[in-house]
Order: C-alpha cells, then structure tokens, then sequence
C-alpha cells in the first residue's frame, strides 16, 4: 500500500478553466454547462518557446502550474506527464509531410514531436533538472500516473506532480480515437502530510475486477470522464471537491485494478 | 537502493538475435549498420535494421497488434529463455504480481505513415484496416507484451524520447519497492520508420557514413532499431549473475533538442546513480556511453564524463554497432553492460578512428579484455530527459 497526500490540484476542461473555478461543479453545487476551452497562455514558457510549444504542450503546462502552491518551488518537483496521445497535433502534420514526395519535415516539427515534448518543456520554463517521466497507457494513462507518481513520492520522499492531459486528435486518426474533448488535470503529491495537505491518498493493486469505476452523476461531466483518458480523474477531483472519504477504482490491467482511497485532511 | 536482480535479459538487434550473436559480432568487431535499404525511403545514410522483420507477422489472437514494432518485440521476446524466465516469475510470484514497464519513441507508426499514404481521395479517410489503439498509439508495444506474456499486473509505456528504456529501470524499481509487486519485465522496443528517419535528417543530425562517436570527424547518427528485456526480481527471490545497483533520473532545463552544453544535467542522472548505488566514480569499471555520434551530444557528454571520471576509466559508445536505436538504445546499453560484466571486457568504440582532441574522457578505441565489475551506462534524450543505470556483478 502506498500512501501519500495530495498538496495541490489543477484541472481544465472545455467550461472547467481552473480548480477553484470548477469546485463548485465538481462538487455537485452547480450544473456543468459545458463550454469553452479558456485560452492556454504558458506564461511560464520564454516567448520564444511559448511560440514554438504547441496546444497540448500549453494546456500541461498550464495545468501542471495550477497544482503548485506559491511557496512551492518546481525546481525541488519531480515531474510524471502521462497522456494517452501525446503531441497528436503535430504528428498528424508530420504524418501529412510524409505522404508527399518531398516529405519536409521542418526540425521544430520533428522535436515538438516527441511524447515528453510537455515535460521538456516544463524543465526548460521552471529551470527544474528534477527527475521527469512522461508516460503512455491508452485510456489507462491516469491511473498508472498517478501509480508511478505515488511510488515517486513515497519511495523517493520527495514532492512529485502528475500532469495527465490529452487532446482529440484530428481526422483522419479522430474516428479511430474519438475523444470527446481536450482535458488536463494535475496533482501535486507528498510523502508527509504538510500545511498544504488537502487530502490522505493510499494506493494499492487489485488483481481481480472489484468494481465499476467510478461514474459522475452529471450527465456532462460523466461524458468527459468517459471521453477523455486524463478525465478519469473526475470521480476523485469530485470527491476532493466535496471533501468527503471515497474509494475510488481505475482499470491499469488487463484484469486488475487500481484501488485509491481518499481521506480529507481536517 | 535494494539493488534487484536481473534474472533474465536479451537483446535483438542489427547485430543478430539474442545474446550469442550480439556477444559474436561484438567480439568479431562486426557492426550490424549498412547503407539504408529501408524500403521507400531515399537516404543517404547507414542505418541498423533487423532481418527478416517482414516475413514474421503476428498472428492468432493477438493479430491486432500486428505492426513492425510488435513484430520486432515478439522477435525480441523469443530470445535467450526470456520467455521461460517470464513464465517461472509469474508461477512463482502470481501473473498480477509482476508489472510490464516498456520503453518506446515511435511505438507503431510505420502503420499510420503507410496509412496515410493510402487515404480516401475524396473523404481522406484512412483505409479500414487502421488500428490505431493496436499500432500507433504509444502503449501499444506494452499492451502487446502483457498479453503475449500473461501478465496481468500494472503495465506502463514511458516515451521520454531516448532515455525511454533506461527510465523502465527507475519506475520498476520504484514499484517494486512499494511491495505493489515482486517483479518487472523492463525493456525498450523501437522500431525504423519515416518520422524519425526523415525528422532526425531534418535536424541535419544524420550522418552519411557509418557513424562515428567521439571521433574528431563525426557528423551525427546512425538510425537503428533494437528489442531488449529484462526480468528484475529482489535478490532473495531470483537468480542471476547481473544486479542493478542504482539509477538516476534528470532533465537538462535547457532546450528540445540540444543537451546542456557543459552537460550539467547528464552529470547529475550519473551522481544520483552512483549515489544510489552507494559507489564512488573510482568503483566504476566501464562507463558504457550514449555517444550518439553527433558533435554535440558527444562534447556535452564528454565534459560530464570527464568531469567525474577524469581519463581514469574506459568510455566506450555501442553506436557504431547497432546505431541508435532511440527509444531502445538505454536497453542496448544495459544488455551490453551486461555481457561486458560477464564475460569480462569492454567493447571498443567501434568506427572510432581518431578520438576528437576536444574530449577529455578515456575513450576505448580497442577492446580491453579485464574484469568490469561494474558500468554505469548511459541513456540521454531530447527534452533534455537523462538517465543513468548503475550494473553490477552480483556476489
């Protein structure tokens, strides 16, 4: 068993532009409408990177910045970045420039490219040399970053933040993998309780099928976390939101599962 | 840390399959590099490929999965016993009880890239023999593995470019240690395809003869491909002659696709690892480096290097046998180190004909024939993603 606690919280969605914005909706306070996507600014990013980075790399690290409590340095975070497809932007584009005869991919291209281009990029806006892992588990990939975080935390005993987001891809790939909307959502994770602890998370594996996942019982909010892989966070984030115990289930196996147990700290 | 036990290993590369014929061509000064033949693409370049790729398909019940990185990773699986190591763990342990933690950069986009070529001329759609979730999509390759494998405990693909399959180490050990599980099948499997043949030649990082690290002329890599493995269990539980006694993780906060120029965050994945191992640099027989032959991956590295271990102790890159192989060049250099701590010698920097007066470090342009009791092998990757692996002979 694993245990940890969680020291900070992001999340955006299309309507769901931040936590503290989003907790009343999380909590089930008020209907979730939907909505836009806010504006993924990267402020963090030198210029000339931020206009290098692409939108899924903005919306980590926008995301991964919200977790971060003001008088928490990155340069002292390991960093876990989990995601399903990664850059699909920029690999439709080059899968595009491949099926010409000239095949030009432009090198910008080619390094944007890449499934930890979102962690590089975060070490190059915080100057953080932490330790930094970017993952892929399909519709899986939050919960076996939240596991390798977790393991981060409590075996290293250090401060590691997850960041999971993914983004549709574009067509023609999107009718192989149609998710429904962009999502990101990040946690900060630490192996003592602190001033900043919000909640007790303990870990474990179970090898047989225990249960259903958890379902959201807005309708809006139950078709994010069912269509995007960062999103099936939801149940979680909605119970931080509410500030209640839960135990909450997430797929990582073929046959097994994840088992988290939420404590709120008083 | 507990160090862990590597019960098993293998490695398929352009240099042949399984450990024999990787320890053959090693021993024979035989690089598996060759003018690119990679049907379609027009290079001027050597690059390492796996015979015989295309004439192995996956079929039966995971036919889904059938794509030249999965091809490649049940090559690699055949290897050696692997497969029999895999089955005693999971008799021993319970198959929920050992994790599958895999690195790759490209996964199975070969597929897409053909699929892209083959669109609806008026829909663009892509042909209906598309499986994304089964080739392209990044944990495809673990997906692949857990099941060809049985194994039912937590599976994971880390894509940090080419540290990916060093990292493996980092988060097997990690989880290991949580008592989540009792053992880990690691590895890296990565495969040619246009993205990265044509992307690393857009970077003018490819070079056009056989490359060469270290070497005073050298002009960028060589393009490979490679399948490698390895069951870790706790020392009490396994058997083996190879233990991994340390790692370390780090990134460069530099830039994308250039390293830290005086390679400040190279150094510190090797600090933590010898740490970890609770070694210092005079413990450390071979360093085994990432050396991908460009001028700057090379110079970035030499200063860390040097910086630790002066001229004091035998470097050598594996790139100039098998090339590199990306997303499974950190499992090359592992499985090396292995057979370098086994049969006692370290492997010349093979194509390494005048080493660059610039570099500082001991670099070995013949083999030595000595006991390396220990390596500390290197794996370095755009986003400026580093990890070091700290391999020991078990006593």
């Amino acid at each position: 068993m694993i245990r940890v606690f969680i020291d900070g919280i992001g999340i955006i969605g299309p309507g769901l532009p931040s936590w503290n914005e989003s907790h009343e909706i999380l909590a089930g306070r008020q209907p979730y409408a939907g909505g836009e996507l806010p504006r993924l600014n990267a402020n963090r990013l030198p210029a000339a990177e931020r206009r290098r980075s692409t939108a899924v790399t903005r919306l980590a690290i926008d995301v991964a910045e919200q977790a971060l409590p003001p008088d928490v340095s990155a340069g002292d975070v390991a960093t876990v970045f989990t995601s399903s497809g990664g850059e699909v932007e920029i690999i439709h584009r080059i899968f595009e420039e491949l099926a010409t005869a000239e095949r030009l991919i432009s090198p910008t291209q080619f390094h944007n490219s890449v499934h930890n281009a979102a962690s590089g990029y975060w070490s190059i806006a915080t100057g953080s040399r932490q330790a930094s892992t970017s993952l892929s588990c399909f519709d899986d990939s939050f919960a076996m970053g939240l596991l390798e975080t977790a393991s981060q935390a409590f075996v290293e005993h250090t401060r590691a933040l997850l960041v999971a987001y993914d983004f549709p891809p574009l067509q023609p790939i999107f009718r192989a993998r149609p998710l429904l909307a962009p999502f990101a959502v990040s946690l900060l994770l630490a192996p003592e309780q602190s001033e900043h602890s919000l909640a007790e998370l303990t870990i474990g594996f179970d090898p047989a099928d225990i249960g259903d996942p958890g379902r959201m019982e807005d309708a809006g909010l139950e078709a994010l976390r069912a269509g995007n892989p960062a999103a099936r966070s939801l149940p979680l984030l909605a119970a931080l939101a509410r500030s209640k115990p839960a135990k909450l289930i997430f797929g990582c196996a073929v046959n097994g599962q994840l088992q988290a147990r939420l404590t709120p700290c008083p | 840390m507990q160090p862990l036990i590597l019960s098993a290993f293998t490695l398929t590369s352009s240099l042949g399959r399984g450990l024999t014929a990787t320890l053959a061509a090693l021993r024979e000064q035989r690089s598996g590099l060759r003018y690119c033949d990679f049907p379609g693409a027009e290079l001027d370049t050597y690059i390492g490929r796996v015979e015989g790729i295309e004439n192995e398909p996956i079929i039966d019940d995971l036919s889904d999965f059938d794509c030249r990185n999965n091809r490649l990773a049940r090559l690699g699986l055949e290897q050696d016993g692997f497969i029999q190591a895999v089955e005693s763990a999971r008799r021993r342990y319970g198959p929920d009880r050992v994790a599958v933690i895999l690195g790759t950069s490209t996964s199975g986009i070969l597929e897409t890239e053909s699929a892209y070529r083959r669109r609806d001329p008026e829909t663009g759609a892509l042909p209906s023999d598309f499986r994304y979730r089964h080739t392209q999509n990044t944990f495809s390759v673990g997906d692949f593995t857990r099941r060809y494998l049985k194994l039912h405990g937590p599976a994971s693909v880390v894509s940090t470019a080419c540290s990916s399959s060093s990292k493996v180490f980092a988060s097997a050990a990690r989880l290991i240690q949580t008592g989540l599980c009792d053992a880990a099948v690691v590895g890296g499997v990565d495969s040619l395809c246009f993205t990265t043949l044509y992307g690393f030649t857009a970077l003018e990082l490819v070079s056009s003869t056989p490359c060469r690290p270290a070497d005073a002329d050298r002009n960028g890599i060589s393009i490979g491909e490679a399948a490698g493995f390895a069951l870790l269990e706790k020392p009490d539980r396994g058997t083996g002659d190879i233990t991994l006694l340390g790692y370390g993780e780090s990134t460069d906060a530099y830039h994308m696709s250039s390293p830290h120029p005086d390679g400040l965050g190279a150094a510190e994945a090797m600090n933590k690892a010898m740490q970890r191992a609770g070694l210092e640099p005079g413990a450390i027989d071979y360093v085994n480096l990432h050396g991908t032959a460009t001028k700057a991956n090379d110079a970035a590295e030499d200063k860390a290097v040097s910086g630790i271990f002066g001229a004091t102790t035998p470097c050598s890159s594996i790139k100039g046998w098998t090339g590199h192989t990306l997303g499974a060049a950190g499992i090359v250099n592992v499985i090396v180190s292995c057979l370098s701590i086994r049969e006692s010698f370290v492997p010349c920097s093979l194509n390494t004909g005048r080493v660059d007066p610039d570099i500082a470090s001991w670099i070995a342009i013949e083999e030595l024939r000595r006991p390396v009791r220990t390596v500390l092998s290197n794996a370095f990757g755009f986003g400026g993603n580093n990890a070091s692996l700290v391999l020991g002979k078990h006593s």
